[in-house]
């Protein structure tokens, strides 16, 4: 089935290229549109709840009493006000961070193993799952990240210096590709992060399914390849960098409805 | 005696409050240097050291996508001008056929690429590039070099007619921030990302009146 | 056993319209790991959905489907409150059954 849309799909792109160039982009968003039913994150979700909802780890408990900043245990709407502050462990942390605090304090894993593991093995794999479900029980929801504990503006501004730091061989920054509204690389229209590109965009399109991989990426692992690809050295999972970015890109994403998780290429 | 200590303790607070508004806020760029030094760890080629910041990436960070001051603008220009060094032989354009694959070759410098090498390294270009008619697959980052060599009237890159356009050219590859000081192309030459054979054949692709390019 | 399908079937005039989402990785076999080595074929090959038990579709999958594949169609003369049955069957012999209402 999907051989056969893939076919007529590229048909459709080669016929496009003829004429100018933006029929190729528009029939890729085509394609894409006709693969957004049948989203593979759904399988990501349904693993996602039973993963929540499992007694796992050495102290066998479930994360049915993670707080994920409305409290313990409420998960719909947690994933648009994050990344915040908690009193917990005086720090503001994203969805990521907050799993491994969890996934330590109530479940008795070792969270400093679970931040070295590779991507899409052992525990990463739980997590991906876990951020698939969370996201999506704030599926249609608009972001509303807090600024109002002092942290949580100190990291804004951080992350603002963060996203403009040009750096490695090839000099790029976070704002080399999303500094300005309406760029792309080959293909792959880039949003602008410096503000709310829109709804479903950008900070509002993570966690997504990549086709082209077949992986479920949550957003630390998205940054981590934005890094990758600017030659940068290799950023740390949940570090502090990627938490301060978060918070940069979710706070200017304010009121950009949320449509994770979504499918990518 | 009351009075007298209310005052002083007036006084006081007076003062403190001073105190406080002359307070400055939090040091930004130490707080900046510590997030990124403790948040990166070096993997394969990609090592820590890269963070460190040259003149040009420092200043050109700090005015967040505007211009720095003019004066330090000229001087990044100056000294990008200076570390610009022209092909050792005097010929400045190679094979285009060997510029295109370069063109399209993406891959090189990441933490997931095996050498550092000038050899192991893609020129990048579609990436932010139109070049040919023929390839869609581009970026818009950077402007259209569809019909570069043909727009400026280059009929032999190698004549001495040629010569202002073509060292200018040049000049771009090897070092983009000689004439935009935080221009957003990287810098082939002088970071030692392409060789001079490399860059050559990427001055083919653009100038050379065959290439696909000015077709 | 595999992970299990996602099903939504919809009726909608005489016809329900049915996706289903399979969890399966899809692997063509010439694919190579990081060493060299070629990593096994391993794909679904035949594909059967049933409604209220009886088959009304068959389909011999190979190796271009791509991974985690969604496969949509619509059965004539289905209702809401009929059942749908998914099966698949892998070339390991592996095997997923799973079912769904037609809402």
């Amino acid at each position: 089935m999907r051989k056969l849309c893939i076919v007529l799909a590229l048909a459709a792109i080669s016929a496009g290229a003829l004429a100018q160039d933006k029929s190729a982009a528009d029939a890729i968003a085509e394609y894409r549109a006709m693969l957004a039913d049948g989203n593979p994150a759904d399988l990501f979700e349904a693993k996602g709840e039973d993963l929540w909802k499992k007694k796992r780890g050495p102290k066998n408990a479930t994360l049915e009493q993670c707080d994920l900043g409305k409290g313990p245990g409420v998960v719909k709407g947690a994933f648009v006000e994050l990344p915040r502050w908690f009193a917990d462990t005086g720090k503001v942390q994203d969805l990521e961070s907050r799993l491994l605090t969890c996934m330590e304090n109530i479940q008795g894993f070792n969270s400093k193993s679970i931040a070295e593991t590779p991507f899409g093995q052992g525990e990463q794999v739980t997590i991906e799952g876990l951020v698939a479900w969370i996201s999506a029980e704030s599926k249609g929801m608009h972001f509303n990240v807090p600024q109002t504990h002092a942290q949580e503006k100190m990291n804004y501004e951080l992350g603002k210096r963060a996203f403009f730091y040009r750096a490695g061989p090839y000099d790029f920054s976070c704002a080399s590709c999303h500094g300005q509204a309406g760029k792309r690389i080959r293909l792959q229209d880039l949003p602008e992060l410096t503000k709310n590109p829109g709804d479903g965009v950008g900070f509002a399109a993570w966690p997504a399914y990549r086709l082209s991989s077949g992986e479920m990426w949550g957003m630390q692992r998205r940054l981590n390849d934005c890094y990758r690809q600017q030659r940068f050295p290799y950023p740390g999972y949940a570090s502090d960098v990627t938490i301060a970015l978060g918070v940069y890109m979710g706070v200017n994403a304010k009121g950009a409805e949320s449509v994770a998780p979504a499918l990518k290429r | 005696m009351q009075k007298i200590k209310a005052l002083a303790l007036a006084m006081a607070a007076t003062v403190v409050a001073g105190c406080a508004s002359l307070t400055p806020g939090p040091d930004y760029d130490a707080l900046l240097k510590k997030m990124m030094d403790d948040s990166f760890r070096s993997e394969g080629i990609a090592t820590k050291d890269r963070l460190v910041q040259d003149a040009a990436n420092e200043a050109c960070s700090k005015a967040q996508g505007e211009n720095p001051p003019d004066e330090i603008v000229a001087a990044i220009q100056q000294a990008a001008l200076k570390s610009v060094r022209m092909p050792s032989d005097g010929k400045f354009t190679g094979d285009w056929r060997e510029g295109e694959k370069l063109a399209q070759n993406g891959r090189g410098m990441t933490w997931s690429d095996k050498t550092a090498l000038p050899k192991d390294n893609g020129g990048n270009c579609l990436n932010c590039h139109q070049v040919t008619k023929e390839e869609v697959s581009y970026g818009t980052i950077g402007p259209s070099l569809y019909h570069y060599g043909k727009d400026r009237g280059v009929q032999d890159p190698e004549s001495m007619e040629s010569r202002p356009i073509v060292e200018y050219t040049w000049t771009k590859i090897y070092n983009s921030k000689s004439y935009n000081a935080c221009s957003g192309m990287p810098r082939f030459g002088h970071g030692g990302l392409l060789d001079e054979m490399q860059m050559k054949h990427l001055m083919a692709l653009i100038l050379d009146p065959k290439s696909p390019v000015n077709q | 056993m595999a992970d299990p399908m996602r099903i939504r079937a919809q009726a909608a005039g005489d016809k329900a319209t049915v996706r289903v989402l399979m969890s399966h990785e899809m692997e063509t076999g010439q694919r190579k790991d990081a060493s060299g080595k070629v990593i096994p074929a391993w794909f679904i090959q035949e594909v059967t959905a049933q409604l209220n038990g009886k088959t009304v579709l068959t389909a011999q999958w190979g190796p271009s489907v791509a991974k985690n594949p969604f496969l949509q169609f619509s059965v004539k003369g289905a209702k809401a409150g009929d059942k749908i049955t998914m099966s698949w069957t892998d070339n390991k012999g592996d095997k997923r059954s799973d079912e769904a209402t037609v809402s």
